[in-house]
């Protein structure tokens, strides 16, 4: 083992700047992935000073966090069954079925990920809350209360399920319908084939899909800050009020070492056990055929369904967009431009804070993305499997854990950062690497290494193969890292919650801020400012990619 | 410009991937020396190690112990972009984003060499080798053929001290084959380069190369020139590998005569009396006659191939041959079921360990 690692390392010095960068990368995901979460079990058993498990022992003892650990548990586990049930609805008859609109719809689906993470919450409010325009304006209901339970499921839902859909998409869009057609041929009933073939094949993909949600419904802080209510404690946001309400950073800690285990449990489940048993069965072949599983009505009652998912996805953008130019939802429906007034006088240096913020970010961690995912996937060196379990870490870790790790680390010298543009970005980064590193690695998997060994023939060093070579083909997975990391950092709200400063200020923190005072048209206008800004992003990422590699539209590898 | 090549004592060896702590050896002790301008072709059926040994010359694999020597400079430590040793890939590896005229002078670009030298040189290069047409095509705008002479004439145009070839005519059909094989050989003799060439089809190895390098199971089985390899191969395995062969098995009688099968066959050699040797005999060194001939045989399979007639034979006490007999138009076939007579060629049998 030493010896290869010597060998390893050997081979390695010959291309110095890529010894020193591969350092470089270990050092820096060990401060700022692995030390922050160190920060947070060490406070966790501290208290004044003192080790003590005495802050554990309050799951027992308060009823508030016992009830907070069961409500994240039972939200997740809800929101994952339903959102898998959606999702997998969606990805079928948008993969398999001859129906009308499935491009239209499959954007409809896909919006809520690339949206601020609580526009349905919000459109939860302003059509169901207090002065809700179904239950007061419509229905006329006096003591109807959508928060707590069902508000932060319903809400979770229409967050999540779109996540569950995408990777389901994947399962389906791969196992090839000749299957079900050998199956038909061979005398099984329609029933019979769904059950017996299409349904075990994607189980593994709907046993991912399921954890996946579940951690995102556990790391959520968005819905259940709106929507929860003080009668529905949630761990996420409990740890929140811990740290923020009542100053106490050990029970903070502790409650987000609690929120951590759950998904990190999850986590290690999607990636080692269930990520063997995918039976992808990649032919190279487009699967365009559409399955003949199912029958005429079954056929309308699932399209049916996934029109009502989307007409309902549409609604709520529709309400968030009104509500932003409506005076006093509830009261007076008269149309206004105040809101954006005031998001342009009073935010605007919010609205500058978020795109600095994004704009540094997005670039930085679209690069290093790429280059952990080529390092990881190219280049052999002692640690490699380290680096890339360190480098995707943070995707398992919930936004709340990741923004009190670094309260705790960074609050002193030498690594004073809080308050700083430097600790946003750091987080931001390290924390929406991990997608960009997965669909680099996916990418530079169906290369082949002979072309960058090609490269290096002809005297290219690691870096310039990287360069010259390597990102130019896996532009695809370097785009989705760019506009994933823009989307995240203009839409996070979970660690940069604790992380902002009155220098340095996020719309999402706005938004809640607004939710919370009860201004719900100005929260609805920057959420209105905050998709406007995706959209044109990715737009304009979308050009300079493909001008970057105007060549590439005509390659097929 | 022309270096010699040298390896000495070239050990690669891989962890097993099945059985952890257990090795595999892709390559051992590998001796060989190329001489400068030489053209030396390593061959042999695949897992032999060739390619591994094209690698480790190269720089994408690293020896476990042995040396790689370019003229007198020792190679192990020095990176694979830093070696000047170009190679054709077998997958041609053209960089998909680039045109053929950047894919070509990729090489020359990194070494800053000044434009108007790169330019020179990009199109005498692609000049000979048939692409000053096509410069600013998208390389999937080509066909295979013109694919290898991207990737060819990428590696030439930086004049490397050596010129390295990982079957590169694999991918192509077999006209094309034959037609770039003799390009390949011309330009390489044109430029004088040194040249490492790894195959796993004998034809392409005999006809472009000085020498062979024969390799099986990781180990130098033979090295000679073409001739050699096919008329006195070392081994057994080597006479199977190039061509067709039959194995007799003889005792020696004196210094000049062995008995196969009972009958006496003159071959000289320098053995003991009574010693049993392996003797190799090519198909076409066997001539059949209805009439007469060394030994009685039996047609228990016949060919017309065109060129020639391939005939099974069973031979009395003997066992079965292999018989390529030339001409088979003029001379009509000999039907399975005919008695027949075959003389071996005395000049070529040859002992194989």
């Amino acid at each position: 083992m030493l010896a290869t690692a010597r060998s390893q390392i050997r081979v390695l010095a010959r291309d110095p700047i890529l010894l020193a960068l591969i350092a470089i990368i270990f050092a820096a995901i060990l401060l700022f992935v692995v030390y922050p979460l160190i920060m947070v079990f060490i406070a966790s058993l501290q208290d004044r000073g003192q080790w003590t498990l005495a802050n554990y022992a309050l799951i027992g003892e308060r009823r508030l966090y016992r009830n907070a650990l069961w409500n994240s548990l039972s939200v997740g586990a809800l929101v994952g069954l339903i959102g898998v049930l959606i999702g997998y609805v969606a990805a079928f008859v948008l993969t398999r079925l001859n129906v009308p609109g499935k491009r239209l719809l499959h954007y409809l689906m896909i919006v809520p990920i690339i949206s601020p993470p609580f526009v349905s919450a919000v459109s939860i409010v302003f059509l169901f809350g207090n002065n809700g325009l179904v239950t007061r304006q419509l229905l006329g209901l006096q003591d109807f209360s959508i928060y707590g339970f069902h508000g932060v499921v319903w809400s979770q839902i229409f967050t999540f399920a779109p996540i569950a859909y995408l990777s389901l998409r994947g399962v389906l869009a791969s196992i090839s319908p000749t299957l079900e057609d050998a199956a038909l041929n061979i005398g099984a009933s329609r029933w019979q084939v769904f059950w017996k073939v299409t349904f075990p094949l994607s189980l593994p993909g709907v046993a991912s899909a399921f954890l996946v949600v579940f951690i995102e419904s556990m790391a959520d802080f968005g819905n259940p800050l709106v929507l929860a209510g003080a009668a529905f404690p949630m761990l996420a946001p409990q740890a929140y009020l811990e740290i923020t309400g009542s100053f106490n950073l050990a029970r903070g800690a502790m409650l987000s070492v609690i929120l951590l285990l759950p998904s990190i449990t999850a986590f290690a489940i999607q990636r080692y056990w269930i990520a063997k048993r995918q039976y992808v069965t990649v032919t190279g072949k487009p699967t365009a055929s559409t399955s003949k599983v199912v029958s005429t009505p079954v056929k309308a009652l699932l399209y049916a369904s996934v029109l009502l998912f989307a007409l309902i996805v549409l609604t709520f953008y529709a309400v968030i967009f009104i509500g932003a130019f409506t005076k006093v939802w509830g009261f007076d429906y008269t149309l206004t431009l105040d809101h954006f007034f005031y998001v342009f006088n009073v935010g605007l240096d919010t609205v500058k804070d978020t795109l600095i913020i994004a704009l540094i970010t997005t670039p930085v961690s679209g690069i290093f993305g790429m280059l952990v995912a080529f390092l990881v996937v190219r280049r052999v060196f002692p640690g490699r499997s380290a680096l890339e379990f360190g480098s995707i870490l943070s995707f398992a870790v919930p936004g709340t854990v990741v923004g009190i790790g670094y309260v705790l680390a960074f609050n002193q010298p030498p690594l004073l950062l809080t308050g700083t543009l430097t600790i946003l970005v750091l987080c931001f980064v390290f924390r929406y690497v991990p997608v960009g590193i997965q669909s680099g690695i996916a990418v530079l998997r169906q290369i082949d290494p002979a072309i960058e060994e090609a490269a290096q023939n002809l005297g290219a060093s690691a870096l310039t193969t990287f360069r010259k070579v390597t990102l130019p083909l896996i532009a695809p997975a370097f785009f989705s890292a760019l506009v994933y990391a823009f989307v995240r950092a203009m839409t996070a709200i979970s660690a940069a919650i604790f992380l902002v400063s009155a220098n340095w200020n996020l719309m999402t923190v706005q938004i809640l801020n607004q939710v919370g005072s009860g201004r719900l048209g100005v929260a609805a206008a920057f959420s209105v400012v905050v998709i406007a800004l995706v959209l044109v992003a990715v737009i304009i990422i979308n050009a300079i990619v493909t001008r970057m590699t105007r060549h590439m539209t005509m390659v097929k590898f | 410009m022309a270096e010699a090549v040298q390896i000495r004592n070239l050990v690669k060896r891989f962890d097993s991937p099945d059985s952890p702590g257990q090795s595999v050896f892709a390559v051992r002790n590998a001796s060989l020396e190329v001489a400068p301008g030489e053209l030396v072709t390593l061959l042999g059926p695949s897992g032999c190690g060739k390619t591994t040994l094209l690698r480790m010359i190269a720089g994408f694999e690293e020896p476990t112990s042995g040396d790689i020597l370019f003229g007198d400079r020792r190679m192990n430590d020095v990176a694979p972009n830093r070696r000047d040793a170009a190679m054709v890939f077998q997958s041609y590896a053209i960089f998909p984003h680039l045109s053929v005229y950047e894919n070509v002078v990729f090489g020359l670009r990194l070494k800053k060499m000044p434009a108007d030298e790169i330019q020179k040189r990009a199109e005498r290069v692609m000049a000979i080798t048939g692409l000053t047409h096509m410069a600013n095509r998208s390389p999937n705008q080509l066909s295979g053929g013109q694919q290898q002479r991207v990737a060819l004439a990428r590696a030439i145009i930086m004049e490397p001290r050596v010129l390295l070839f990982d079957e590169p005519l694999s991918n192509l059909d077999a006209k094309l084959r034959d037609q770039m094989r003799v390009e390949i050989r011309e330009l390489q003799q044109r430029l004088g380069i040194t040249t490492l060439y790894v195959t796993h089809d004998q034809i392409e190895a005999m006809s472009i190369s000085d020498r062979i390098v024969v390799m099986n199971g990781g180990v130098i089985e033979q090295i000679g020139t073409p001739r050699e390899i096919y008329a006195r191969p070392a081994t057994r395995f080597v006479a199977e590998f190039i061509g067709k062969a039959n194995f007799l098995k003889a005792i020696v009688l004196d210094g000049e005569t062995i008995d196969v099968g009972g009958v006496k066959v003159r071959y000289v050699n320098q053995r003991q009396p009574g010693e049993q040797l392996t003797l190799v005999l090519r198909p076409e060194a066997i001539a059949l006659s209805p009439d007469a001939g060394d030994f009685r045989a039996t047609v228990k399979r016949a060919m017309f191939l065109g060129n020639i007639a391939e005939y099974l034979l069973e031979i009395e006490g003997v066992g079965e041959w292999l018989v390529d007999s030339p001409n088979p138009g003029e001379s009509g076939l000999f039907q399975p079921g005919t008695r027949i007579y075959a003389s071996p060629s005395k000049a070529a049998l040859h002992a194989v360990e």
